[in-house]
């Protein structure tokens, strides 16, 4: 087969540890991800296991261009990502990416970036990559994660449900008190709290890019599987788009969610 | 080593062509592939008018298959003319227009607009849902696929592949009843009606409930469907349903398929059509077969 076309990467998993309870780390050398990534795309992660054929999307964590590791961040979620917990470092996996579109990066200013729980990932890099005064409040359930690497670049608010860590609540509980009603807005997490989130920036009008999740079959366009409801002057109103090609970062104006 | 295969007295490079909806139109594929190797491209269902499909989630992953519900979302047959023709011709491979439509109306007006578009083949998915049989699949029984077939082939310049649903009962009856209507070929077999639900939220995974099954669970059933229909019927025959390696794709050949057609292995590696190619082309090194013809319905 010819050198210059993309195919999927076999290469060894450098580590693969657990960071909170559930969560996982993974760091790959692959050198062709890496040079290529920008903040907010995703890569596929395929099984071993060929009776479960369809692959993982996972943000990109981090990149880091002088030693080629790439970095993720996954929870344990159901059957495949508990699979992929338990490769050990030094065996190989099956990777290919990156792929969608990644956030779009405006020079200086002021950034506003919200997580909710594995959502958080790829806003590390993000906040690595912008200029000007960075703001990041996160959101998790109870254990929190990736906090002191986002303090290296940003101001960082947490939020979690049971109070036990920062702030008793949610993200959009936190940019209320704190009156964070500025800059541009870029967000990743769960769907309910990217609902929300889209309210209160329509609301204080700010534009906002959101990160959205969907089932897929291929992740780079073909099946037309991981589509995601958009505002569309059609006669229907709406359109489907792919997460996969389209997004996964969309602008929160045109998202209708269900 | 002869690969090239002929139908409906047209020239294919080689056995191996796409599953339709697995490969769009190509575009996608161009990064991993050079489709200028493939036989042909066969491209996702085209429609008279775009259509938006099913709401998310549209997949779901089953034990060595997936379900789909994507709802055939297509731009329509005047976009397909107009951008996706001139891009697949800068590439050296045949251009197969799968069709789909709600009535035999809808099919036969884009079979019409395709009589002046330089495509090669057309293919008719008659697992679609018939609007005026309360949404029935045009290919559950023999007459309504017959009466599909012999509508559509009328309104049609190019050849005709018929693309037989495998939700029934007996494919040979039906098999027979397409070819005698007029088809060139067939094409078989479409995904099998499956469904998956989520226990711990007692839901099912697709919004839509029910989808499409494929990939290598199926591909036994795609083994005796295509056995049995070559058996019976005389025009060629492509075959698919969970080819993933050269050697799936042998089988097919053996069981009567004159081509075969890789879907779902699209989506979870996209070079699998060239490393099929392969795959076949070792096989037949290995048991100095020189003439892909000299496969094709082996198993008596
Ligand atoms: C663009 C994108 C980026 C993502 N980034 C991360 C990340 O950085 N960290 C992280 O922990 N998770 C991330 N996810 C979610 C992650 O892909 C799912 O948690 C994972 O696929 C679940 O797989 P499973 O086998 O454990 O679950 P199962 O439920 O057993 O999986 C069954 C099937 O459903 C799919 N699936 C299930 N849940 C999801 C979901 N939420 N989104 C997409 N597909 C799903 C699986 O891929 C698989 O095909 C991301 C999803 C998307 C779409
Ligand atoms: C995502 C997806 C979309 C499909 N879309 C079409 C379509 O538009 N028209 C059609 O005739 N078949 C369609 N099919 C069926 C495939 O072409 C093929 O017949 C079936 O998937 C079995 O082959 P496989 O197991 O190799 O995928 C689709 C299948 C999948 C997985
Ligand atoms: S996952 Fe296949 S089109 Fe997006």
């Amino acid at each position: 087969m010819c050198n210059h076309y993309k195919e999927k990467i076999t290469t060894k998993i450098l580590s693969n540890k657990t960071i909170a309870d559930n969560v996982y780390e993974m760091q790959l050398t692959v050198p062709s991800i890496v040079k290529e990534a920008r903040a907010g795309q995703f890569v596929n992660l395929y099984l071993k296991d060929e009776s479960k054929l369809l692959p993982r999307p996972i943000s990109i964590c981090e990149v880091d261009i002088q030693t080629n590791i790439l970095t993720l961040v996954y929870a344990v979620f159901g059957e495949g990502t508990r699979i992929i917990s338990g490769y050990m470092a030094g065996s190989d996996i099956q990777i290919m990416g990156p792929f969608g579109n990644g956030y779009e990066l405006t020079e200086g200013g002021t950034h506003l970036l919200v997580g909710g729980g594995v959502g958080t990932p790829p806003l590390v890099e993000l906040a690595k990559r912008l200029s000007g005064e960075i703001i990041v409040v996160v959101g998790f359930k109870s254990e929190t994660y990736l906090v002191e690497e986002l303090k290296k670049y940003a101001t960082v608010y947490v939020a979690t449900d049971d109070g036990s860590t920062g702030f008793h609540g949610t993200v959009v509980d936190v940019l209320d008190a704190h009156n964070l009603r500025t800059g541009k807005v870029y967000a990743c997490g769960p769907k309910p709290m990217l609902k929300a989130l889209q309210n209160w920036v329509e609301e204080s009008q700010l534009e906002a890019q959101l990160s959205l999740e969907e089932r897929m079959g291929c992740g780079f366009g073909a099946c037309v599987g991981c589509v995601v409801k958009v505002i569309s002057d059609n006669e229907a109103g709406y359109d489907y788009k792919k997460v996969c090609v389209d997004g996964p970062v969309f602008n929160s104006k045109e998202v209708i969610f269900s | 080593m002869k690969l090239s295969v002929s139908i409906a007295g047209v020239e294919f490079k080689n056995p191996v062509f796409t599953g339709s909806g697995t490969f769009n139109s190509g575009r996608e594929f161009v990064e991993f592939v050079d489709l200028s190797k493939i036989g042909a491209v066969v491209v996702k269902g085209v429609a008279n008018k775009p259509w938006l499909g099913n709401p998310s989630p549209r997949i779901a992953e089953t034990y060595g298959g997936m379900l789909n519900s994507v709802g055939l979302q297509n731009l329509g047959v005047d976009h397909f003319i107009k951008e996706d023709v001139p891009f697949l011709r800068r590439y050296d491979t045949k251009i197969v227009v799968n069709l789909a439509g709600k009535t035999i109306e809808e099919y036969c007006e884009v079979a019409d607009k395709l009589r002046y578009a330089d495509v090669d083949m057309l293919e008719l998915n008659i697992s679609c849902p018939n609007v005026k049989e309360g949404g029935v699949a045009f290919g559950v029984n023999a007459e309504m696929a017959a009466l599909v077939t012999r509508e559509v082939k009328a309104c049609s310049k190019q050849p005709l592949l018929v693309k037989l649903s495998p939700n029934v009962t007996d494919i040979v009856s039906i098999a027979k009843a397409v070819e005698a209507a007029g088809a060139d070929g067939l094409t078989m077999i479409n995904t099998l009606i499956g469904m998956k639900i989520d226990v711990h939220k007692r839901k099912p995974v697709l919004a839509n409930k029910m989808g499409g099954l494929s990939g290598p669970a199926i591909k036994p059933v795609g083994i005796r469907m295509v056995y049995q229909a070559a058996k019976e019927v005389g025009i060629p025959i492509i075959g698919l349903g969970g080819i993933m390696t050269g050697e799936d794709a042998i089988e097919y050949l053996m069981a009567g398929a004159s081509a075969i057609a890789v879907g779902t292995a699209n989506l979870v590696n996209p070079s699998a059509t060239m490393e099929v190619l392969q795959g076949i082309i070792d096989y037949m090194n290995l048991y100095g077969v020189t003439d892909i013809k000299d496969l094709v319905g082996v198993i008596a």
